[in-house]
């Protein structure tokens, strides 16, 4: 393969993950939503270019889809869902921003130790498309375990969804079927995920998740 | 002149004439830096050569030291000032073809800017004022953060270019071999941010500022006076100049004259850098005048970001061609 172009798939992949990173980083819900759109964006791109150097126009056809849904629906939804709740100006800090990527790099090192063993005969540009995939995956379950607020931990379950689907890229012969019906059913998610923070709210006053930890299952 | 410099004397010749340009350069980097970023505010600001006249008085003023001060501090000023001079005489400015290129090691420019910072800290100690130890603390804090990050960035070019000295990673950086690489633009913005944090420049600490409660590096220095504080001066300028440098030499290494070049390659050097000095010191001004001066416990976490980028660079490299 032409090495420029392995260059720039390489730039996208592992522009997603320093874009997990900065997800990692944010303290604020506006700024996390924009940083989610942001990776979206990335994400698009890297597919497009995967589509482009794989001859493979399907995959043009899942970027677009990401792109419309998880860069503009899904943030512009939650953007509202975060104005509506009133939690706009809400800071959390959980864990702090130090060991917190200090636990992230030592996740994307484990999972390019992995990775590049397991895979060690495919193609080169698989190779590292599924272990910067794994990456992403591991931090978006990084920051749903980090956080305590709803929203942010939807937004993780998001970005783990991201590495999926670049996971699914890198591998070729992910028939069209699968990725439409993936996107929707990530709509579908967020819808139910928006049902479920309103209905979160009304019962505990808070978007905490600890909340829930005090609930004994009582009836209303 | 002759037109063609080769061999020993050319090299003696470039390595001389790079220590005194960067000397020269240093007051006026931080003079035009100072100049622009009081135009932005639409203040008139001080004359370019105000640095140079600073130090001339500095220098010609009485030297008044704490009675607690030992002999470490009245010769930690010089020794600092020559450590950073060496280093700073070690990163190739305008041409590559250096006399101490051998020995221009990115670690030794680290080591030996680590050892001006170490004597540095342990002369705001010496005096026994508050001040001193808690600039010097504060300093050590931002150090154990910097460093790293620095070495991180250092294993990255490192790893890339296959040398640590800096003329071979210049001269790789000019080559097409170099592509499109994510590591790279993470290494520049870590050494971007590690540079501002050494350098005491603004989301860090305020260069401009003597109110006690945030300063670190000229709590650091507050007992210093005359030709001492000439020389802390000198070298706080040499060392913004030496970033400065780095940062050009190795990702904007255009116009720097190979080694055995012609003299007018090595005008045309010197004309590229001063060029790049320029934008450097107009792209400080911008960004001190658009952002806020951080509370010193939130600045771990933002030195902590270069390191972040550091480590990701370089895991990012073994995975672009292989273990």
């Amino acid at each position: 393969m032409d090495p420029i172009a392995f260059d720039i798939a390489h730039m996208f992949a592992g522009g997603l993950v320093l874009v997990s990173f900065l997800l990692l980083y944010q303290d604020r819900l506006y700024a996390l939503l924009n940083m989610f759109a942001v990776q979206a964006l990335v994400l698009a791109l890297s597919v497009s270019w995967q589509a482009y150097i794989q001859q493979a126009p399907h995959l043009y056809i899942t970027a677009v889809i990401t792109l419309i849904f998880k860069g503009i629906v899904i943030p512009y939804a939650l953007h509202r869902i975060v104005a509506r709740l009133g939690i706009h100006r809400e800071v959390e800090v959980v864990v702090g921003a130090v060991p917190t990527m200090v636990a992230g790099i030592a996740l994307v090192a484990l999972s390019m130790v992995v990775m590049l063993r397991v895979t060690q005969h495919a193609d080169a540009l698989a190779r590292e498309d599924l272990a910067f995939a794994l990456s992403v995956v591991l931090l978006g379950l990084l920051m749903m375990v980090t956080r305590n607020n709803a929203v942010s931990q939807v937004v993780g379950f998001m970005s783990l969804e991201n590495g999926l689907i670049l996971a699914a890229t890198g591998a070729k012969g992910m028939p069209l079927v699968v990725e439409i019906s993936i996107g929707f059913s990530v709509l579908i998610a967020l819808i139910v995920v928006g049902i479920f923070l309103f209905r979160i709210r009304e019962r505990f006053d808070s978007v905490d998740v600890q909340a829930l930890d005090e609930s004994r299952g009582k009836g209303r | 002149m002759i037109g063609d410099l080769s061999g020993l004397v050319g090299e003696f010749a470039i390595q001389i004439s790079q220590m005194l340009l960067v000397l020269l350069l240093a007051p006026l980097l931080t003079g035009f830096v100072r100049k622009v970023k009081a135009r932005l505010l639409r203040r008139r600001g001080p004359p370019l050569l105000q640095p140079y006249w600073d130090l001339a008085k500095l220098a010609r003023k009485e030297a008044i030291v704490a009675e607690s001060a030992s002999w470490l501090f009245r010769g930690i000023p010089y020794l600092v000032f020559a450590m950073t001079w060496v280093a700073a005489a070690l990163v190739p400015t305008f041409g590559t073809g250096l006399l101490f290129s051998w020995s221009a090691d990115l670690i030794a420019i680290i080591a030996l800017l680590g050892g001006a910072r170490f004597f540095l800290a342990l002369a705001g100690m010496d005096v026994g004022t508050s001040f001193g130890g808690l600039g010097s603390s504060r300093e050590m804090m931002f150090a154990t953060l910097a460093e790293p990050a620095l070495i991180m960035i250092v294993f990255t070019l490192a790893l890339i270019a296959g040398s640590t000295q800096l003329s071979t990673v210049a001269e790789f950086m000019l080559s097409p071999d170099v592509g499109l690489r994510i590591s790279l633009a993470l290494a520049l913005v870590a050494l971007v941010i590690v540079a501002l944090a050494e350098n005491a420049r603004i989301p860090v600490d305020n260069p401009a500022t003597h109110l006690e409660l945030t300063m670190v590096h000229e709590a650091m220095v507050l007992e210093y006076s005359g030709r001492h504080l000439a020389m802390i001066d000198l070298s706080a300028q040499i060392k913004l100049l030496l970033y400065v440098s780095l940062i050009a030499c190795v990702f904007a290494p255009f116009g720097l004259a190979p080694v055995a070049a012609s003299f007018s390659a090595h005008m045309f050097g010197v004309v590229a850098y001063v060029g790049k000095l320029a934008f450097a010191g107009l792209m400080l001004a911008l960004f001190e005048t658009s952002v806020a001066k951080m509370r010193v416990f939130r600045v771990p976490d933002f030195i902590g970001v270069a390191l972040m980028l550091g480590l990701l660079a370089t895991l990012l490299r073994f995975m672009s061609r292989g273990f």
